[in-house]
């Protein structure tokens, strides 16, 4: 049982609304302030992303529960030319902005588990959950 | 654990919003860095504040309560650069803790034994700069009548000139026969490094041989620094030269040879740049003075000579060694 809602992301304003999404359900699933800020910057640098590496895609949340757990999963999908090589992207400094904790290393920091999809030429799929504590 | 936190901090801000000692900011830094300890970010802490403070006056107006949302937001990019700071910090500890381990494997990988000839006394000391060595000594022997020795040094320091020096080990344990002569040694190890070495690694390398039969000192060298050459009967010292391009510039280089004839209390010096070329922070120190130190301790032992100088010159340069240091004596004692 889950409950997704989306939001496309074409513009610059769309990262704004996709935000104020993510914090709306982050909100209303129960986690606290911090924790809603946290997911929020989360799928802010995930729909920049987007924005500027793959033109368009979308972000998606997901409402989820599991053994009395509640949480939410953000999906962002996006068609772009994909991530060479993830393994470099994921190091600590490696981020255009370097070292100032952003990117997707701090999207790993920020939420609890993370996963990444991606081929060259196709498209890339990034998948991250966070449980309330 | 957080529910501590919160009562711990409501107790030093009550007691700070009393008093407003230096005394209890005094505390107030303390306790933040156990917070520190503790992983907390400061998103986290603004929130803890927050909380506290709706405790204490809730009657507070909204407008406060809402500027603390806008200053947690702000406090989450703090929070993850911090969190970046301290995972690079461990990769570097763990970089630390590799580049032991490599130090330790190229000292076991690249040691050699020094020969053991009746009449020759053998000095040596090699310190690296840094962890790892970019001077590289390889003697060559049949521990009866001869006694070679390579002297080398990669242009560079660190890993990549290391990297660099087991290949010259190879060449040189292809060798084996001390026989060969020393021109013939540095054509070998100059195809060798010309075919596996980039363009911008560079290497100068001496090799000198001593022959117990005949007292013959003979030597080629490949762009090295020269060797001196120590007359006890004149008591004077000469730059041993030749003529030689460093290693791996070309695949065909013709080096020269030479030799002298020593007698018992003469002895030859060879050494790397970082013995020539010591710097302090006022700038490099007079060559002269290693000659001159050199020339102090003539009677010595190899060993000791070799030893001293390092010591010496370690000192003038404020126990900071800025290149790979390489000092080797052969010295005729009888
Ligand atoms: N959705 C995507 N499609 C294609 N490439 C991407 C995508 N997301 C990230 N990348 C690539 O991965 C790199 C690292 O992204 P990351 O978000 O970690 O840092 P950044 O965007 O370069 O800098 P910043 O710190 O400002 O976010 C990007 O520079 C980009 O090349
Ligand atoms: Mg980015």
């Amino acid at each position: 049982m889950s409950y997704r809602s989306s939001v496309e992301i074409l513009t610059e304003w769309d990262i704004v609304a996709a935000r104020q999404l993510g914090r709306n359900e982050a909100k209303e699933v129960g986690f606290g302030t911090v924790d809603q800020a946290r997911i929020t910057t989360a799928i802010s640098e995930l729909a920049r992303n987007i924005y500027l590496y793959a033109g368009k895609g979308k972000i998606e949340i997901e409402r989820i529960s599991e053994g009395g757990k509640y949480g939410i999963t953000i999906i962002a999908s996006d068609e772009g030319p994909g991530i060479p090589d993830v393994r470099k992207v994921m190091e600590d400094g490696f981020s255009t902005s370097g070292g100032l904790g952003a990117g997707m290393p701090g999207v790993k920091r920020l939420m609890d588990t993370f996963k990444i999809d991606t081929v060259v030429g196709e498209g890339t799929v990034i998948k991250a959950t966070k449980w309330i504590r | 654990m957080p529910q501590e936190i919160e009562k711990q901090y409501k107790e030093i801000l009550k007691q700070y919003l009393m008093k407003q000692t230096e005394r209890n900011l005094y505390e107030g830094q303390n306790f933040s860095r156990q917070l520190i300890k503790k992983n907390i970010a400061p998103d986290e802490v603004i929130s803890i504040h927050k909380a506290t403070l709706e405790e204490m006056f809730p009657e507070l107006p909204m407008n406060v309560w809402n500027s603390f949302d806008l200053l947690i937001e702000m406090m989450i990019r703090y929070g993850l650069a911090h969190a970046e700071h301290q995972s690079l910090l461990q990769q570097q500890e763990e970089m630390k803790v590799e580049m032991d381990l490599a130090a330790k494997v190229q000292r076991t990988l690249l040691k050699t034994t020094r020969p053991k000839i009746n009449g020759l006394e053998i000095g040596l000391v090699s310190v690296p700069a840094r962890k790892m060595n970019g001077d590289y000594i390889y003697f060559l022997s049949d521990n009866l009548n001869n006694a070679g020795v390579a002297v080398a040094d990669v242009i560079g320091k660190g890993i990549p000139a290391a990297l660099c020096m087991s290949m010259i080990k190879y060449g040189m344990d292809s060798l084996q026969d001390v026989a060969t002569d020393p021109k013939k040694v540095l054509d070998v190890i100059n195809r060798i490094v010309e075919k596996s070495v980039n363009d911008d690694m560079f290497i100068s390398m001496f090799y000198g041989r001593y022959n117990v039969e005949n007292s013959l000192f003979t030597y080629a060298t490949a762009g090295h620094e020269p060797a001196l050459f120590y007359n006890a009967q004149n008591d004077e010292f000469t730059e041993l030269h030749a003529k030689g391009l460093l290693l791996g510039v070309v695949a065909n280089v013709s080096y020269e040879q030479h030799a002298v004839t020593m007698e018992a209390g003469d002895f030859v010096v060879m050494m790397t740049d970082g013995v020539t070329e010591c710097r302090t922070d006022e700038g490099f120190i007079d060559p002269k003075i290693v000659i001159t130190l050199i020339h102090s301790m003539r009677h010595e032992p190899a060993q000791t000579i070799v030893d001293s100088v390092f010591k010496e010159l370690e000192k003038m340069q404020n126990f900071e060694l800025r290149d790979d240091f390489t000092l080797v004596i052969f010295k005729k004692t009888s």
